[in-house]
């Protein structure tokens, strides 16, 4: 596998990454009754496709994300990757969590390493390569030693981004992975991960609640609203790469979705 | 060597010092007899010639051995049952519950039992031990193994660790810290257990320092007593230093945690 040879090379091709998610409901049981968490979601992301989910909390975004990396399985529909139906978690559709999720028993290194120990067919040698490329691609070489305790919040995400990365899975799902980070911090992972996705070639779907940043990461926005989580609107964002999040462009796209978002907070759902 | 690691010492020095000299004042007082106060002179002077003629070194071997081979076993035995009762509900409702009530069950009480079952055997002693150890290991690590941030869990599965693997990788590195915390308390308990058992029985097969503790007491050997109670509290504090500080200091690394609210 000439895997890191590639992920220091510009651009590559992209080889699947298809995600087709068709009828999709889950219900929730919980003390107070029902929750119709996700009602018949249909969506289709195109191969090395970048789409954003926005929405208010409680409209089962996180859900839906789980339910397309095989955590959660849904009570009706099926989602497929690659025309194959997603019966449980895969190498090919790794997750970036909203709190960075690293391991604190292992350094940096070790965290990049572990998803790459149950890759087959890689030498020690070559895990150890892979690894500190992807460190190298997310700025933290320098930090392959460190413990997790001694990054920032932003150095922690990269760390989980490059650990998401290291196996070269075909799709990457992101939920609000920079939802806890400050603002500068943030804005200069947008930039990163644009690099980074336009490099890698990855399709990407991220989960988020900021408007902003779904318009200036997303090929498109897609909106949900909750009870029950339903597909609202889709935005197509025909905007140049790389974007800046301070772009008036994206301004223009902001505020035209966050009309439509705050149409569906009705009263009643508001909690 | 720094200079704030020089003064610590000297402070720690200083502070048992006292200790001492408050003892050897209240000797030189003369309000309480020799034979239940005896001088620290006199403790040390039965420490040298326990050494010396061999009695206080064998008795350590003997309790020590007793100890770890009892201790490892407890654990050997509560580990894997902590783990499989967090995982199974079926074990939960069963060991689990047994667990828990044997575990507020002083040790002393079962050894009754085990001279009715092993005799006056080193069986008896392990059995005592074991007893001692396995329920509080096998808590703590329950404990632990609950305590675990389920998005490690996730992660974990996304990556593709299942099984064995996530066992392994995740849930006991993860659990670490309770681990070592309920380690170190079935030590604690472990220590006590046998200390009870070598008092309360004599065993053929070797005297312990429980036993020498009770025969200074048969002997009206106050400078025994002490002298043993000291040797056993040494042994527990190396022990902490031995086994678990090295445990610990890899924790407080890799977790930041250690500082304490200084």
């Amino acid at each position: 596998m000439a895997l890191a040879a590639v992920a220091a090379a510009p651009t590559r091709e992209i080889k699947g990454g298809e995600l087709e998610v068709d009828g999709v409901s889950k219900l929730f049981r919980t003390r107070r009754g029902i929750v119709q968490a996700l009602d018949n979601i249909s969506l289709r992301v195109a191969p090395g496709g970048f789409v954003c989910l926005v929405g208010p909390s409680g409209c089962g975004k996180s859900t839906l994300l789980d339910i397309i990396a095989g955590l959660t399985r849904p009570d009706t529909g099926r989602v497929t990757a690659d025309g194959i139906p997603v019966t449980g978690p895969d190498r090919q559709r790794l997750v970036m969590f909203q709190e960075s999720a690293l391991f604190p028993w292992l350094d940096t290194l070790g965290n990049v390493l572990f998803g790459l120990k149950l890759v087959p067919g890689l030498t020690r040698r070559q895990r150890i390569e892979i690894a500190m490329e992807h460190l190298r691609l997310v700025k933290l070489e320098r930090f392959a030693r460190a413990n997790i305790h001694e990054l920032s919040g932003g150095m922690r995400q990269r760390v989980a981004l490059a650990r998401a990365l290291a196996p070269d899975p075909r799709v990457l799902l992101m939920d609000e992975p920079f939802s806890a980070l400050d603002a500068l911090t943030r804005e200069q992972l947008y930039d990163d991960l644009q690099d980074i996705w336009h490099a890698r070639r990855k399709t990407v779907l991220l989960v988020t609640h900021n408007v902003r940043e779904a318009a200036c990461l997303g090929d498109r926005v897609v909106l949900l609203s909750p009870n029950p989580g339903r597909v609202r609107a889709t935005f197509d964002i025909d905007l140049p790469r790389p974007r800046d999040i301070n772009d008036q462009a994206i301004s223009g796209y902001a505020t035209r979705i966050t009309a439509v978002l705050k149409s569906y907070y009705a009263p009643e759902a508001v909690l | 060597m720094t200079a704030e690691t020089v003064k610590r010492a000297v402070m720690a020095t200083a502070f048992f010092a006292a200790l001492v000299g408050v003892w050897q004042l209240m000797v030189w007082s003369r309000r309480w007899s020799p034979v239940l106060l005896p001088s620290p002179g006199s403790v040390v002077e039965y420490l040298r010639s326990a050494i010396a003629d061999g009695s206080l070194p064998e008795a350590t071997l003997v309790t020590l051995r007793r100890l770890l081979v009892g201790y490892a076993i407890g654990v050997a035995i509560g580990l894997p049952l902590g783990l499989l009762s967090s995982a199974f509900r079926f074990v939960e409702d069963t060991m689990g519950v047994l667990a828990l009530g044997l575990q507020t069950l002083p040790s002393v009480c079962w050894i009754p039992l085990a001279l009715l079952w092993f005799g006056q055997t080193e069986n008896a002693m392990l059995f005592v031990v074991v007893m001692g150890t396995t329920w509080s290991v096998m808590i703590a690590t329950d404990t632990g193994a609950r305590t675990i941030p389920r998005v490690y869990a996730r992660a974990a599965r996304t990556m593709g660790s299942e099984g064995l693997d996530r066992w392994i990788r995740v849930v006991l590195p993860a659990s670490l810290p309770f681990l070592i915390s309920g380690m170190k308390q079935g030590w604690a308990f472990a220590w006590r257990s046998l200390m009870a058992a070598e008092i309360y029985v004599t065993i053929l097969s070797g005297f312990g320092l429980g036993q020498l503790l009770h025969y200074g007491r048969e002997l009206n050997a106050m400078e025994q007593v002490i002298a043993i109670m000291l040797v056993i509290v040494v042994i527990g504090l190396l022990a902490d230093k031995a086994l678990f500080a090295p445990w610990e200091r890899f924790l407080h690394r890799r977790w930041g945690t250690g500082e304490g609210v200084r």
